[in-house]
């Protein structure tokens, strides 16, 4: 019995068998499809639910949204979120500072998921860089104007995502 | 005289410069067909499809620092790439391409290339000595200890061949393989045959028996501490033997330049007006994928393993197929 085991043993590695059955599977892939993305042309999809880059909203008539409640300010975790506040003319609340650091975001979603007022949003844009020094700051002003340019990429996200907001 | 030299001049540069081209092309077909074989495309950035790559690449090379260490021994530095490429391209003097095609028609042609490999070697030794490094220590010394060990097992596959074909001139041995693909020698010389392929990629110190390279292990290996051209030079000779063991296997085992379909009646005829250098690079490319397709598929051996394969089973199973090839050719059956 011990001999006829050494024999298949000896039979199997030197007909090379595991080696070719190794060789079979990559052969399987050498012909099979490819899964490369070619980045800057295609991109993987993005979920309506990814945190990215952050803006500030506004109603439909142009109001901002933010009432200045600092909820955001008290729950972001990295302190990244400065407020001041103070009472308009019309003698609405409103900010007038909204800095974000985006150097300290770590764009975990609280202040969003905290807003009373939807107004501080994270985005689904990942593609953007800080090239001057300071410029990691987002006034108030930029956030905006990020809301307003993506405006309508916000809205279709918040609105597929509705159910379980 | 002088047309002489000029003439041995000449059939050098035809043979020596497409092969630096071969080369180029060779780094890239092995990054595409490792990227096919892990599910991506590959370099295709440069040029149409990446062609252009080993241009970009050499070009980046060329440019970069060479940097030579305050501790390594200078002149054996600087030598060592050299010697490494050297042989790598001296060998192909004996190659003939066909029948008639041959830079050099030297009777003992099998020992000329045995004796060019073998060489190689140094400047593996010296690169990893001279660095003074003891990464580069270790890779020299696992590379020459490992290429002295295959070889005896390679040497011995090719005494098979020469007993068979009764000559060690490289023409008279493919010549004496014509007939069709079931007189070559692979078949009778199967063991030998795959013997002769392992060795040659522990030769080359191709993965999965790049002991002397190890990255994961041991850095780099003998070439760490080299840059820019003179790493290049590595490289080059690197691929110049895997071509040079490729041509070696296809000349000895599979009929160098003759058609596969000698002897067949309609295929035949046909495939004899097609020039024998064809079937010859057809031949290399295909070894030359094996090899690729081997380093895509195989984990690195460690390295009491490769000693162990080495002496214990390759040599032994050469020593038997020898004596079975003699008794074939005594009984007339090869």
């Amino acid at each position: 019995m011990a001999y006829f085991k050494t024999a298949k043993r000896f039979a199997k590695s030197f007909s090379l068998i595991e080696l070719l059955k190794g060789l079979g599977v990559t052969w399987h892939f050498f012909v099979g499809k490819k899964t490369t993305v070619q980045y800057p042309e295609e991109q993987t999809p993005v979920s309506s639910r990814f945190r990215g880059m952050l803006a500030q909203r506004r109603y439909a008539n142009g109001e901002e949204r933010c009432i200045a409640c600092k909820l955001c300010e008290a729950v972001c975790p990295a302190c990244a979120i400065f407020i001041e506040a103070e009472v308009r003319e019309d003698g609405s609340r409103r900010t007038i500072t909204y800095d974000l650091d985006v150097f300290k975001c770590i764009n975990c979603g609280l202040c969003e998921e905290v807003c009373p007022v939807d107004a501080i949003v994270l985005t689904s844009e990942m593609h953007y860089t800080i090239q001057g020094r300071g410029d990691n700051i987002f006034p108030k002003e930029k956030l905006l104007a990020i809301g307003d340019l993506y405006e309508a990429k916000i809205a279709a996200d918040r609105e597929e995502d509705k159910d379980s907001r | 005289m002088m047309d002489m030299l000029l003439e041995t001049l000449g059939k050098v540069i035809i043979v020596a410069l497409p092969l630096l081209g071969v080369v180029a092309y060779l780094i890239l077909f092995e990054r595409k067909v490792l990227g096919y074989m892990q599910a991506r495309i590959g370099p295709n950035r440069v040029g149409v499809r990446g062609i252009g790559q080993p241009i970009a690449d050499f070009i980046k090379a060329v440019c970069k620092e060479i940097i030579i260490p305050t501790a390594s021994s200078r002149y054996l530095f600087i030598l060592a790439p050299v010697l490494a490429v050297i042989p790598a391209f001296t060998a192909w003097a004996v190659i003939p391409f066909n029948e008639n095609w041959v830079i050099a028609n030297v009777n003992a042609g099998v020992l000329f290339i045995f004796a060019m490999t073998s060489l190689g070697a140094y400047g593996i030794l010296l690169a990893g000595w001279a660095s003074n490094s003891k990464y580069a220590l270790l890779g020299a010394m696992r590379c020459v200890a490992q290429v002295v060990s295959y070889e005896i097992a390679m040497g011995f596959a090719m005494v098979g061949v020469l007993l068979a074909a009764d000559s060690a001139n490289l023409r008279e041995i493919v010549l004496s393989q014509s007939g069709g693909i079931w007189h070559w020698f692979w078949l009778p010389l199967l063991p030998l045959f795959v013997v002769y392929w392992i060795s040659a990629v522990a030769e080359t110190n191709r993965a999965p028996f790049d002991m002397a390279e190890g990255e994961s292990e041991i850095v780099a290996g003998f070439h760490v501490e080299y840059s820019g051209v003179m790493f290049l030079l590595f490289f080059l000779a690197e691929y110049a033997n895997m071509i040079l063991l490729s041509t070696l296997a296809v000349l000895m085992f599979c009929g160098g330049w003759l058609s596969p379909f000698e002897g067949i009646p309609i295929l035949g005829p046909l495939s004899a007006k097609i020039p024998g250098v064809f079937w010859l690079l057809l031949k290399v490319s295909v070894f030359l994928f094996l090899y690729i397709w081997m380093r895509a598929t195989f984990p690195r051996y460690r390295y009491d393993q490769v000693m162990h394969l080495g002496w214990k089973v390759l040599i032994p199973v050469t020593l038997i197929w020898i004596f079975v090839t003699a008794l074939m050719v005594q009984y007339g059956i090869l």
